[in-house]
């Protein structure tokens, strides 16, 4: 087991959170050689803000030139390409089109073509006829379109997780349910708190803490930021849409209508969303009937054939936002302590560019470790719909979720990992896609409760006495 | 090669199995995706199936079990069907990896589900312990509980089910939600809900939003327009039924935008003239019963197709629903010089008035007074000899 309870060791760094930010942040920090333990205090990884998102790997076309998050975007952009094969990490190169529907909104164009080129990617301009070519499902009165060829559709979770299981792999300490509640800083060293658990010891702590940023920053200053988290709302059509369209279809950003972003995912559903509504929740977003039906219906009117198609699910992610847009990525170097704060929309394709700035802020700053040599290197399994998925095999084993084709021996291999193993049922969804496709578990939920009830205790209860299998 | 194979093994596709064998056909196989045969009655632990079929009142395991042993014919199960190509092509994926087989006729029988949670846009947070009954049932007769007070939302037939379920499962429901003034179900379900397991029925009552974190700690409830919170640890959807045509879809074989099962004609065929439909994948919901009957009723016409006996496609004349009706099946009738044919049909609303079929110019086919509540099937018989030189039928309600 890589996952220790000790609380006695002293680390170089510590990393509060495991969302896709901390997650990188911790593949970087041991590849770089600091001995490093990521904190987590949900029952696995990707339990905050990085469990919902649109799925999407930005170009950075349309971030604020010269800001921290436009350079953090581009770099983690090139990053994930490089590194994607070496772990078997999908990338799906579908592109985007910001697309116009009224006079109002081809006036934006030229804006948007200019700051695509600050921001060195290069658009293309489409005029009604041509974006219709490239996307006959689009509804008739489409005005035109900004083609961003590389924007790409990524599988959110499984690059996170590649990113931990790296850095596990190669010497870093995962603790899971570790909330950290306080720490103090003593001759050079931090001793943070963690709910029910030793307290753990660390010359540096890096904060990812996410929706929680500003509380976790607490510990070492009263935050120069506060978060208020951003939701967002989506629906999920089934994959019998996924044929209908291939390019990203994104909104032009000043519109008076909502805009919403149509997209494809990965794992072949439509995406329809996300809303942007400030609240201040930071844990359980909910969902919202009248919302959803909104966005359903402004995804019919974007492409209409999606009307014969049922929608599969509905869910919410939590932006970590704060008062400023850029994000928050400081080293106090008399604290002993980086901040990476208000990662807010963009972290999932900034999440490598990010964690290569922290470590050369770590590098400047705190110490210079030896980078690793001999890196090894995880390979993830494949949950892409259009590439060879396990129950193709010969000796597959049974099948128990049918919707999404997961096989019991996938299931298995995720609860029993012994790396990173499922540490909660959103955990083993998020890795193997079970009770995700259209019946939700109607016809797998049982076989699913069987196969984990040993691992993710509280899930189901036996029966007691009385009761008979018929 | 084989004569015929059966994409499912539940009430239909056992039964169709069971005529094609007595029949003498030889080449047959049920392909079930899961790891055993019965389909959805394996998992239904009360009474109430087999009386269609067997003459006996049966639990649902018990059930199953005798569809199979009945079929006597090789059930293949652990695997899945994933496509459908004209000229009898199935794609199957097995313990051996993927295959591709041929046959001179297939039958789909893939059944039914209900809608979860998400196509219903239900708001609130999204615990664990959301499920439905199916799932539920599932659980509870391998002597798993996920949650001990759940509230039930809707009254159909299956909502009762749930309630006998947790009943096995010891589990007690809080409540049975329904936003219609009245139950779905035939009364007097909701008074023995009441009475035999101490759960209250509310009708004029919805479901506004789910409550929780982690599980599921209650759910915001409005009942004639006044809202309250009703703590409970699990929410079960129930009914909601739809056809489970996946197979039907991605094979290409347009589906009814009412019945939202594939279309078939009066034999049981698709568009695809080698590919049959039977069972609940046609429309949702029926009880087991009436799938089997259609799934004997469906090979009988696969047996006239392999003597090369029906009528080609082309000659069928189309069924379109008019006012009041939401759903018909067969939507394609053939003409014949005797014979009944059975529409099926449900309605939108309560509807009360004449049912009448009638042709192009509006002319009469057929016709019967009805009473009928929405969710209700009706049936109405055609003379297939009154249906000669016809071009197009249409089904509506006149009050
Ligand atoms: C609706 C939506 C759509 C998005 N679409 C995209 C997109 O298409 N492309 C893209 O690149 N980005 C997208 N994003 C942005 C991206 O999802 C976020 O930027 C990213 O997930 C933020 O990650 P994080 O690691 O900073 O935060 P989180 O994922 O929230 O991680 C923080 C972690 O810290 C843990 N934690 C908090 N406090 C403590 C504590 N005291 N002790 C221990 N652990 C603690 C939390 O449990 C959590 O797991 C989207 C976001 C949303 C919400
Ligand atoms: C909770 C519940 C309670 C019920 N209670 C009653 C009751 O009391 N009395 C009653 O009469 N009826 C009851 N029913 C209804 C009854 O179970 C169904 O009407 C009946 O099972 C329908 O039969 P079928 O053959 O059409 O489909 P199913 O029984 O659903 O069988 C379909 C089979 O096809 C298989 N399949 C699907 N797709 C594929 C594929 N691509 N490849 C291979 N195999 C595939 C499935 O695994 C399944 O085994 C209940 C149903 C539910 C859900």
């Amino acid at each position: 087991m890589t996952e220790t309870m000790a609380g006695d060791s002293l680390y170089d760094i510590a990393i509060i959170g495991g969302g896709v930010v901390g997650c990188a942040v911790f593949r970087a920090c041991v590849l770089a050689g600091a001995r490093t333990v990521l904190l987590e205090k949900g029952g696995d990884l990707l339990e905050g803000a990085s469990k919902a998102n649109s799925a999407i790997l930005h170009t950075g076309f349309d971030a604020t030139p010269d800001t921290l998050e436009a350079a953090c975007v581009q770099r983690g952009y090139a990053l994930y390409r490089d590194i994607c094969a070496d772990m078997n990490l999908s990338v799906v190169k579908s592109g985007a089109m910001v697309v116009a529907w009224t006079e109002d909104d081809l006036a934006q164009f030229p804006k948007i073509i200019e700051k695509a080129a600050r921001n060195g990617v290069t658009v293309r301009r489409l005029d009604a006829r041509e974006a219709r070519e490239r996307e006959p499902a689009l509804a008739g009165d489409v005005r035109g379109a900004v083609l961003v060829e590389g924007e790409h559709l990524i599988d959110p979770w499984s690059a996170p997780m590649a990113y931990a299981r790296q850095a596990i792999l190669n010497g870093g300490t995962l603790m899971r349910r570790a909330r950290v509640e306080g720490g103090v800083r003593q001759e050079g060293v931090w001793r943070l708190d963690i709910a029910g658990k030793p307290a753990v010891q660390a010359r540096t702590v890096i904060n990812c803490a996410g929706n929680y940023g500003d509380l976790v920053e607490a510990i070492v200053r009263p935050s120069p930021f506060q978060i208020t988290p951003r939701k967002g709302q989506f629906v999920v059509f089934d994959k019998t849409a996924h044929d209908l369209f291939r390019t990203i279809i994104l909104p032009v950003p000043t519109t008076l209508t909502k805009g919403v972003v149509v997209t494809r995912t990965v794992f072949g559903n439509v995406l329809v969303g996300p809303t942007a509504e400030p609240q201040q929740e930071r844990e359980f977003p909910t969902v919202d009937h009248d919302n959803l039906e909104a966005l359903r219906k402004a995804a019919f009117r974007i492409i209409p054939a999606l009307r014969e198609h049922d929608v599969t699910t509905t869910y919410a992610g939590l932006r970590p936002a704060t008062q400023f847009s850029d994000y928050q990525i400081e080293a106090l170097k008399n604290e002993g302590w980086i901040t990476v704060g208000g990662i807010r929309s963009t972290g999932l394709t900034g999440a490598l560019g990010i964690a290569e700035h922290v470590v050369t802020l770590y590098r400047d700053s705190f110490a210079d470790p030896a980078p690793l040599k001999d890196v090894a290197l995880p390979q993830m399994p494949n949950l892409v719909e259009e590439l060879p998925r396990q129950w193709m095999q010969p000796q597959r084993g049974p099948i128990a979720c049918h919707c999404e084709r997961v096989t019991e021996r996938e299931i298995e291999a995720a609860l029993k990992d012994e790396v990173l193993p499922a540490g909660t049922l959103g955990g083993l969804r998020r890795r193997t896609r079970c009770m995700m496709g259209r019946c939700q578990g109607f016809y797998c939920t049982r076989r699913v409760m069987e196969l984990a009830e040993a691992h993710l205790p509280g899930l189901v209860t036996p029966i007691g006495e009385g009761h008979r299998d018929v | 090669m084989y004569d015929v194979l059966i994409v499912g093994a539940g009430p239909a596709g056992l039964s169709a199995a069971r005529v094609l064998k007595r029949a003498g056909v030889e080449k047959i196989a049920v392909l079930e995706r899961t790891r055993e045969p019965g389909g959805l009655p394996r998992y239904c632990g009360h009474l109430g199936f087999g009386m269609l079929d067997f003459g006996r009142m049966w639990k649902g395991p018990r059930y199953a079990r005798a569809l199979t042993e009945a079929a006597g014919v090789p059930i293949l199960t652990d695997t899945t069907v994933t496509g459908i190509e004209p000229g009898g092509v199935v794609h199957v994926s097995t313990e051996r990896g993927l295959e591709t087989w041929r046959a001179r006729a297939i039958l789909l029988a893939t059944g039914t589900r209900e809608t979860p949670r998400g196509p219903r846009l239900v708001s609130g947070t999204r615990p664990w312990g959301v499920t439905t009954t199916g799932a539920f049932q599932e659980m509870v007769m391998k002597g798993l509980r996920p949650f001990q007070n759940p509230v039930i939302i809707g009254s159909e037939l299956v909502s009762f089910s749930a309630l006998m379920t947790a009943r096995h499962g010891q589990v007690k429901p809080v409540a049975m939600i329904e936003e219609n003034a009245r139950i779905t179900a035939r009364r007097p379900a909701d008074v023995l809900a009441a009475m035999v397991y101490g759960t209250p029925v509310l009708l004029n009552t919805r479901l506004v939003s789910i409550l929780g974190g982690e599980r599921v700690e209650g759910v915001d409830i409005e009942q004639d327009g006044e809202r309250r919170t009703l703590a409970c640890d699990g929410v079960v959807f129930t009914g909601k039924f739809v056809p489970d045509a996946i197979l039907a879809r991605t094979s290409g074989l347009p589906l009814d935008s009412g019945t939202r099962g594939p279309t078939i004609d009066s034999t049981f065929r698709t568009q695809d003239p080698q590919v049959f439909a039977a069972g609940n994948v046609l429309r949702a919901v029926e009880h087991s019963g009436q799938a089997a009957l259609e799934g004997r009723a469906a090979a009988r016409m696969i047996l006239r197709a392999l003597e090369g006996r029906l009528p080609d496609l082309v000659s069928a004349v189309p069924v379109t629903c008019g006012e009041g009706v939401a759903s018909v099946w067969p939507q394609r009738l053939y003409a014949a010089p005797r014979g009944r044919i059975v529409l099926h049909a449900r309605m939108e609303t309560l509807q009360r008035g004449v049912l009448r079929l009638s042709d192009q110019e509006g002319r009469a086919v057929a016709q019967r007074h009805i009473h009928v509540l929405p969710e209700r099937r009706v049936e109405l018989r055609v003379s297939a000899a009154a249906l000669a030189g016809m071009s197009q039928l249409r089904l509506e309600v006149e009050k």
